[in-house]
């Protein structure tokens, strides 16, 4: 689905004012709901095997952000999640670690712990997670508690509330601060999608994320009803792919909540290998913020390895 | 001869208390006794065996928890929607045996009381083999049986009714989840089993009922990982030795191929096959100074 993005001259200009940036945002051409639909829905009609599905579904382990944002979280649960993302399988050595872990901030130190000695990064939720309805000097703090105590990346919450009321500029201003008090941990900034209610605004809080300094845009908290889908991470991968054509910048794609299959997973790759293109396919730039697809992850993979389907004795209960 | 268009019937799975056709979108036909074409049935793949055992294995934890007595209410529900559909399985099983419709009925009929006879023993079984065991110790042991888990049946080939409810019935009745592979040659009474269990309060994935051919998809099953026993009793001995080769490796419960009667009254042979018995022992306080408090 072709989309005009606009003139790249006027990217420098459109955060000028509250105005500029309403009329750039409003300016981006409509979504059709149809079409864009229509194509997730035939982009996961692919069918992946054997050698092409043994890559896809070590590529998924390998971008899954292995997720716990429970209010009964302990330490515990959380280095044992630590744990797992550094081996998912402990049969099988060849399995590859999960990108990140990701955990409330006052889980970051522990989990730091748990990961220490890998490549499996921390990441912490902040900005009041998961509603954002706190002052920003409160959700500034909450930021800069998850870097001291290590977080190699954040994810924060927009203020819904102001870009459903328009104000666009609050939000944006929130994102710049936000990132500055991140400082070197890298930014992934979360849109509920759910809550959105159009795909129109979805296009706009992409660009406006990214406008604003993201490294990552992700769809949703995994908190609300509806969460990440086929069709809000295809408009999502577009915004990416036409903000690089435009800027020369590019930046990650996190799908988080309700993708719990294998099958599910391979179909968002395929997903971006069609949107956004190769680049993408790595876990520097695409991420699955869940819990349970890694099981199923695991499960597909020790079926391609032996030939007989598993089974959830096999892999670990979290 | 009436004006009327013939309905033909589409025979379907049962997986899930749903009625998919085939994964693989595969038929085949389903003869009577002389070679006179009846229905298609569906013909399942080594994927509908998978979804199979997804449904039954998310069905397990309900129906093993739920209490004897309500099983043994929804089981015999079941008897009553049989017994409802007396004269389509009449049909069904003369067609597939090339018995009259006296006999066919007789069949039937035998069919719904051995359902019943299995209704009547989920709340009685534990007391049979379960129970106090006497120990010389201060303390109370008691043994008793839980159910094995999710369990594949390969349905009779011959007997498509009676030999079909003789094995499927007893599965259940004690809270294991079933994945039935119905006889390869008449396999239309057991998808219209699938309809009377759907109608009959029994949650949807604790019977799951698969056609095609049986050796096609017992192999998948027999080696599934998440499966955690198999009831032979449709393999012939070639098949059944190959089954259960691959049933070893995470050391499934195997119940061998046997000749049986079924219209024989059943012992509790099967009732016990797919349970394991769990023993608790439980300190009976402290023992007075002559011995036992009690």
């Amino acid at each position: 689905m072709p989309t005009t993005a606009p003139a790249a001259h006027a990217l420098g200009e459109v955060t000028a004012s509250d105005s500029t940036l309403r009329r750039f945002l409003h300016g981006l051409p409509g979504v059709d709901a149809v079409g864009l639909e229509a194509r997730a829905a035939s982009l996961g009609t692919r069918s992946i095997k054997t050698t092409a599905k043994a890559y896809a579904i070590d590529l998924a382990i390998s971008m899954v952000d292995l997720t716990t944002l429970e209010g009964a979280d302990t330490p515990g649960k959380v280095r044992a999640l630590g744990a797992k993302a550094v081996r998912p399988d402990p049969t099988d050595r060849t399995s590859p670690s999960t990108a990140a872990v990701c955990v409330y901030p006052d889980m970051v130190a522990v989990a730091k712990e748990a990961v220490a000695g890998s490549s499996v990064k921390v990441a912490s939720v902040a900005t009041a997670f998961p509603a954002g309805r706190a002052a920003l000097s409160v959700k500034l703090a909450d930021v800069r508690d998850a870097v001291a105590a290590g977080a190699d990346e954040i994810d924060m919450v927009i203020d819904r509330g102001a870009f459903l009321a328009g104000n666009y500029m609050k939000v944006y201003d929130e994102i710049v601060a936000v990132k500055e008090a991140s400082g070197a941990a890298r930014l992934k900034v979360i849109f509920e999608t759910g809550e959105l209610s159009t795909y129109d605004n979805i296009r706009r809080a992409s660009w406006l994320g990214m406008l604003a300094g993201a490294d990552f845009i992700k769809t949703s908290t995994g908190k609300v009803a509806v969460n990440a889908t086929p069709a809000n991470t295809l408009l999502m991968l577009e915004a990416v792919r036409d903000f690089r054509a435009q800027t020369g910048i590019q930046v990650g794609v996190k799908p988080a909540g309700g993708i719990r299959t294998s099958k599910d997973a391979v179909k968002f790759l395929v997903i971006v290998n069609e949107t956004a293109g190769e680049d993408w396919l790595d876990n520097h730039w695409f991420r699955f913020g869940a819990s349970s697809l890694l099981n199923d992850l695991l499960m597909q993979r020790q079926k391609l390895a032996t030939g007989r389907y598993s089974g959830p004795d096999y892999v670990t209960v979290d | 001869m009436s004006d009327r268009l013939s309905v033909f019937k589409t025979y379907k799975l049962y997986v899930g208390g749903k009625f998919p056709r085939s994964e693989s979108g595969r038929v085949y036909e389903v003869t009577d006794s002389k070679g006179k074409w009846l229905a298609n049935a569906p013909q399942g793949s080594r994927k509908d065996a998978r979804d199979a055992v997804v449904a039954a294995r998310k069905a397990f934890g309900g129906w093993s928890g739920a209490t004897a007595y309500n099983r043994g209410q929804i089981l015999y529900r079941i008897a009553e929607m049989l017994e409802g559909r007396k004269d389509q399985f009449v049909r069904e099983v003369a067609d597939a045996e090339g018995l009259s419709k006296s006999k066919a009925s007789v069949v039937v009929d035998a069919a719904i009381d051995r359902w019943v006879w299995y209704a009547g023993w989920t709340d009685k079984i534990a007391q049979v083999v379960g129970g106090a065991n006497p120990v010389a110790g201060p303390y109370f042991n008691l043994s008793s049986p839980e159910p094995t888990g999710v369990v594949t049946v390969l349905a009779p080939q011959e007997s498509s009714f009676l030999g079909l409810i003789s094995v499927v019935a007893p599965v259940i009745a004690t809270g294991n989840t079933a994945i039935v592979v119905a006889s390869e040659k008449s396999p239309l009474p057991a998808l219209s089993l699938g309809e009377v269990l759907a109608t009959s309060d029994l949650p949807g994935g604790v019977v799951n009922v698969l056609s095609g051919r049986t050796a096609e998809i017992a192999a998948p099953l027999a080696a599934h990982q998440d499966v955690n026993a198999i009831d032979l009793a449709g393999a012939d001995d070639v098949l059944a030795k190959e089954l259960e080769i691959a049933a070893a490796d995470n050391l499934k419960r195997v119940l061998r191929p046997q000749p049986v009667d079924y219209n024989e009254t059943p012992g509790t042979e099967r009732l016990t096959a797919f349970l394991e018995t769990k023993t608790v022992w439980h300190p009976t306080g402290s023992l007075g100074a002559s011995g036992s408090s009690y």
